[in-house]
Formats: C-alpha cells, sequence, structure tokens
C-alpha cells in the first residue's frame, strides 16, 4: 500500500485537503486489505508453526465436529465434513509431493495442539484460499485490480461515484461490496477468531517468550470526519502502558553503521529521510557464503530509530497505542481475548501477544466496513459524488520548494515516505517501510532491532529444527520469510533436472 | 478439451529473472488464441494465482530456472517434476508457486497437465534488458512453447501481417508433424 503514502505525502508537501469521500474509498481499499491479508498471513504462514499437518491425519472427524461446533457456529463443521478433509489430507500426504509443506518439523515436540484441533485447522486453511480470493474481489471494484489497486491520486482519488452510470460506483456496486464485507467479517468472528484462542490456548507459555524491544511506534490510520483516527498514532516506551507520547516524525532517523550504504558525512551519522541519503556500498563477501561479519556491515537493511531509539511496529504497536489510548473498540476487545486466556495486559509483550494483536485488529476493521461503506453510500444519497480535489493539479500554483511526509499503516506496520520537491520536480524521496524497523540491524550504538532483540533468550529444543525461532519471526510477518527458510539447510534435496536435447 | 494456461512468472525489474514474462507478453503479441486459452503474466504473485491455475486443465509455465547449466539453457520439466524442483527454493517468487502448487495438489484440483519451460540465466541484477544469451534464446523458447501448446492440440493464430509468426508456426507445424 506504498500508493496511499506516496500522496499522502505530496498532499502533506502542498496542503491538499482531499474529499471526505476520498478518505472514505481510502478507509475501504485499506480496510479490507488489512482483514485479507491477516487471515492469509495466520493460516497460510503462521498457522503452521503451530499446526501440524501430519498429526490431523490421526483426527477423529466426529471429535473434531465436536470440537468445531463448541467453539463456533460456523456452518462447516460436521464430521462428514472434516471426514473429506481428512480424506483428501492423507491423499495428498501420500502423493509424497507435500510442497511448502515438506519443510515442517512435522512430529516436532513443540507442537502442542491435539490432533482434532489440527484437522480443523487444516480445514480452515482450505477455506480461507477460496474466501480471501472472494473478498479482495472489494480491490477490483474500486481499485480496478488487486495487488496494487490503481486509483490513488495526489488529491483524492480516480474512481468516480455516480448512482446513474453503469462505469461508476453506483448502489449495484454498492450492494456488491456490501455482500463482501459481510462476508469478510462472517469469516473473521465465527472462523479466525474462535481458531487464534483455541491454539492460543495451547501455546500460553508464548506469552512469556519473544517480547522484544518494548519500544512500540504506531503513525495511525483510519481517519474518520473529523480526523480521529481509529488506530491513533503514538509511542509507547520501556513497555509503560500509562504513558501516550505523541508521535513526532521529524525525531525519526535512520542509521547505515551497519547497512551497505554510505552516508557523505560519515557512516555514525543519523539522517531523517527528508535529509536521507540511498547510496549502496556492498562490503560484505561475494555469495555464496557462509556467515557476515556482524561487527562491520551486513545488511542491505538501513536502521531506522526514532529519538535514537529501537522501536516496533505493525499489529502490537497500533492495538497497544489503540489501548492506551482508550480506544474503547479495541480496548473490549484485548480485554475480552485476555480474559478468555486468563492472562494480564503483560502477555501482549510476547510472540502470543503479537499474534493475538493481529486478530483484534483485523475483528476491529472488519466491523467497521460496512459503517464505512455505509458513511458512502449516504453520502452519495445526499448528491455528494466529489473524490479528487483538482486546486492544485497544475504545478504553476505549488511553491518553489515544499516538502511531506505520507504515512500509512500498512498491515505489517507504519509506513512512512519523506518528499521534498524543488522547482516542480523530485528532489529527494525516501520510504522507511515496516520490516526495516522491526528488521533493521544494529544502529552506531550498537542497539539491535526488533527481530533480534525479540529472539534473545528463547528457547531451541532442537537446534536443526528451530521451530521456536520461526514462531517469533513470522508473529512480525515479516517481508522476507524466504530469508529465514534459506538460511536452513533442509529441503536441499537434489533434484533430477533433464535438459531437453531437442532444444 | 478444456482449459490451457500459459503462465509467465518473474521478476522484470531484474533482466533475466523477468524471462517468463518477457516470453508470454510476445506470445500474445504475435499470436492470438481462442477463448479456451489465457496467456496470462503472473509476475511475482504466488497465491493470487492459485484460481488461474486450478481452473485450467493445463499450465504451461515460463520461467527463469537456475540450474547450473549455461545461461540461455532450456530446460523441460513436467508433472510432478516442478514442484519437487520448486522445493529448492531458486528465487524468491518461485516460493509462491510452490505453496500454490501444493495447495491445488491438497485441494484435489492440481492441473491434469503440468510443464515448466525454464531458461537458464545469466543476470539476475536490477536492470529492464534481457541479458545477450537469454535475449538470443528468446525465438528458441518461443518456439518451444508453441511445440507444447501444439502437443496439447492448442492452435493459435499469427496476428495479421507478422510474416515472422507464420513462419515460426509453420516450422512448428512440422516439427511436430514428425
Amino acid at each position: 500500500m506504498h500508493a496511499v503514502a506516496s500522496v499522502r505525502g505530496v498532499e502533506d508537501a502542498l496542503g491538499i485537503r482531499i474529499p471526505d469521500n476520498a478518505r472514505i474509498l481510502r478507509n475501504l481499499i485499506a480496510g479490507i486489505q488489512y482483514v485479507q491479508d491477516h487471515v492469509i498471513h495466520f493460516y497460510h504462514l503462521h498457522a503452521l508453526d503451530w499446526v501440524d499437518v501430519t498429526s490431523a491425519l490421526r483426527a477423529d472427524p466426529a471429535a473434531t465436529a465436536q470440537l468445531a461446533q463448541s467453539i463456533s457456529d460456523w456452518p462447516n463443521s460436521s464430521a462428514d465434513y472434516f471426514k473429506a478433509v481428512k480424506d483428501k489430507l492423507t491423499a495428498f500426504v501420500q502423493s509424497g509431493q507435500l510442497g511448502p509443506f515438506a519443510n515442517g518439523y512435522w512430529g516436532h515436540p513443540a507442537y502442542k495442539l491435539p490432533p482434532e484441533a489440527n484437522l480443523m485447522a487444516v480445514a480452515h486453511y482450505l477455506e480461507a484460499l477460496d474466501w480471501q480470493r472472494d473478498v479482495i474481489r472489494v480491490h477490483a471494484i474500486l481499485g480496478s485490480k488487486n495487488p496494487h489497486p490503481q486509483t490513488y491520486l495526489v488529491g483524492g482519488m480516480s474512481i468516480t461515484l455516480d448512482p446513474d452510470s453503469e462505469s461508476a460506483i453506483n448502489a449495484d456496486k454498492l450492494a456488491l461490496i456490501r455482500k463482501l464485507f459481510v462476508k469478510a467479517k462472517q469469516f473473521v468472528d465465527q472462523v479466525y477468531i474462535p481458531d487464534l484462542l483455541a491454539v492460543a490456548s495451547f501455546y500460553k507459555e508464548w506469552a512469556g517468550l519473544g517480547e522484544g524491544l518494548g519500544n512500540f511506534l504506531a503513525c495511525g490510520e483510519f481517519p474518520d470526519a473529523a480526523g480521529t483516527l481509529l488506530f491513533p498514532s503514538g509511542i509507547i516506551l520501556n513497555r509503560d502502558l500509562s504513558t501516550l507520547h505523541p508521535l513526532d516524525h521529524t525525531k525519526i532517523a535512520e542509521y547505515v553503521t551497519h547497512s551497505w550504504y554510505q552516508y557523505g558525512e560519515g557512516d555514525t551519522a543519523s539522517k531523517h529521510p527528508w535529509d536521507g541519503e540511498t547510496r549502496p556500498n556492498y562490503t560484505g563477501p561475494k555469495p555464496p557464503y557462509e556467515f557476515l561479519q556482524t561487527d562491520g556491515k551486513y545488511s542491505w537493511l538501513k536502521a531506522p530509530r526514532y529519538d535514537g531509539k529501537a522501536m516496533e511496529v505493525g499489529p502490537l504497536a497500533r492495538v497497544l497505542v489503540a489501548y492506551v489510548a482508550g480506544r474503547t473498540e479495541v480496548k473490549a476487545l484485548v480485554d475480552a481475548v485476555l480474559a478468555k486466556l486468563g492472562v494480564g495486559p503483560e502477555a501482549l509483550f510476547s510472540t502470543l501477544g503479537r499474534t493475538a494483536a493481529r486478530g483484534i485488529e483485523t475483528a476491529v476493521v472488519a466491523g467497521k466496513l460496512i459503517s464505512w461503506l455505509d458513511e458512502l453510500a449516504t453520502r452519495m444519497a445526499d448528491k455528494d459524488l466529489k473524490v479528487h480535489n483538482g486546486e492544485k493539479w497544475d504545478p504553476a500554483t505549488w511553491p518553489k520548494e515544499a516538502k511531506g511526509w505520507g504515512f500509512h499503516e500498512a498491515p505489517r506496520g507504519a509506513l512512512g515516505h519523506w518528499v521534498r520537491i524543488v522547482d516542480g520536480k523530485i528532489a529527494n524521496y525516501q520510504c522507511v517501510v515496516p520490516s526495516t524497523w522491526n528488521a533493521s540491524p544494529r544502529d552506531a550504538k550498537g542497539q539491535p532491532g526488533a527481530y533480534e532483540a525479540a529472539l534473545i533468550g528463547t528457547p531451541v529444543q532442537d537446534p536443526e529444527q528451530p521451530i521456536e525461532i520461526l514462531r517469533t519471526i513470522h508473529s512480525f510477518d515479516p517481508c522476507m520469510a524466504c530469508a529465514v527458510h534459506v538460511v536452513d539447510a533442509r529441503g536441499r534435496e537434489l533434484t533430477r533436472i533433464r535438459i531437453d536435447g531437442s532444444m | 478439451m478444456g482449459k490451457t494456461l500459459v503462465l509467465g512468472l518473474g521478476n522484470i525489474l531484474l533482466r533475466d529473472e523477468g524471462v517468463g514474462v518477457r516470453a508470454v507478453q510476445r506470445l500474445a503479441e504475435r499470436f492470438a488464441f481462442s477463448d479456451d486459452v489465457q496467456v496470462l503474466d503472473g509476475g511475482t504473485l504466488g497465491l493470487d494465482l492459485l484460481h488461474y491455475v486450478e481452473e485450467a486443465d493445463r499450465v504451461l509455465i515460463v520461467d527463469a530456472v537456475a540450474t547450473g547449466n549455461p545461461p540461455g539453457t532450456l530446460v523441460r520439466l513436467s508433472g510432478d517434476e516442478v514442484p519437487a524442483f520448486l522445493g529448492i527454493k531458486i528465487s524468491p517468487h518461485q516460493m509462491g508457486l510452490a505453496d500454490l502448487l501444493a495447495a491445488s495438489r491438497l485441494r484435489g484440483r492440481f492441473p491434469r497437465e503440468l510443464v515448466l519451460v525454464g531458461v537458464e540465466p545469466e543476470i539476475v541484477d536490477t536492470g529492464l534488458e534481457l541479458s545477450p544469451s537469454v535475449a538470443a534464446q528468446m525465438d528458441a523458447l518461443l518456439d518451444r512453447m508453441l511445440a507444447e501448446l501444439a502437443r496439447w492440440g492448442v492452435q493459435p493464430h499469427a496476428r495479421r501481417r507478422d510474416a515472422q509468426a507464420e513462419n515460426r508456426l509453420a516450422t512448428v507445424g512440422r516439427e511436430e508433424g514428425r
């Protein structure tokens, strides 16, 4: 969702206010993105850290049906249904071609779910594949495509609203979007959240592991008509939930001390993104290599810091900031989840807390989508169809120099784009993305980033099968999942490649 | 005869990494297909492509594959060889392809026929141009794709006034007839 951060950067630089309809459309597109992205993350990336697919083969379908019906009124929960899933899974495993499942640490003692919970999770893994495809059609309707919807403009949106036009957003399309939002919310409330709670209840020790920095940054997202953010912006330091510090983006600066870049004024300096430089300077060994010298430069990521401190961004940061700010929707859900699991707020500072926060904010956003859509429909009924403010469209109206900051809470966390404009052209442009914050290397003072800090003290039962590391890294929803897998030498089984001689 | 999907994969910002996408672009520029054939630029999408793959009976994937052979070497994999090969994870987007093939198998919707035509890359680095050794293989790659499609009974039409494309079809037809 870089598009929204980039247009907001220019809007901030030029002082452009977007129409309310554009604000709502941006919320709708980003909102359904959260819901889809987080569900995919849970079932298709993170669940395999907790769910043993092979154990599901030993599940009793009738007992699985009982379990499913005890935690949710989701209709796909009969013994016959789970038997059909088990049969499919059995045939799949017998085929011997497990694809990504082949790299799972199946049978690892760290897996704690009973076979029936594993089978239920596999069934929902499969259901989520069809569900996610359907609900993200909202992006095609509002933004022409997914991923990377195409409707963002500086000053608003390009999709037109017109109840009387077949090609614009009209009553039919609003009705279709509403149907998809209902479907999105049903799955979150009846499948994702019950599954999350069921899985979490078997892994409560992970509420005491993987904490990390204890510093959290949120830039905030989902403005309403008054400009109030559903997830507010703010800073939490040293896990102190009594104080919310305001976010001042001018306190953000990036180090390259341990990064393969160089700064004109030396590599111990830090630079605010408006003055940022991105000059690659690779000093590492020639690949392929066994290891990197971490006392020197060792990463392609810069090290962003807030007022000199390393910060965690993402769902946990957003939920904690909203919790401390007293946002009622968020606070009620957090307290309900904590009560259900029988743990206190300190449990949130953990791998499990990160994974739970992702579910909590999904439920909050899924609950908002329909009311945002209703707001748009009401405005359209009142004949307000404006989606774009073109006052500053002509570069002749711009000042000689301008600079701006565009923020967006992407599903993975706080995203910032900084732009400086001189004589109508971009003079400097820098992005600080969520995975740069969370996966950052050390800074000039040697302070680690969030991933590194979160792994310290994690017990690993079997160094050959470090599932505990994956659980914590995946809890951040890394943009770099492959890198975590690649250092694992398993799966390097030789495959015969046939060269077609006729070619 | 069911649906056929021609799926080009890769990242066009990384030179030879994008050869699969370049190949399907060229295929679509030169040839027109009937409605039961879809030529798709899959880019670097992973699971997002699941339904395209599952809706097809036959899938021809074109991609850059690093096998250690000289740059430009064409490689053919079919059926179960494809996911097995992807298990080696030679490029980030192929993690996504391995995921989606496994998911379609688990759902019992694995395509009836699956062929991957791969090209050994020379340069995988930022840039839009193919390397000389890969660029030199583009015609051979296109011929290979047409031959695979012909084997499945897919007969494209050369777009109007493209004599080169007509020749290519004629050549492929002769080779298939051998």
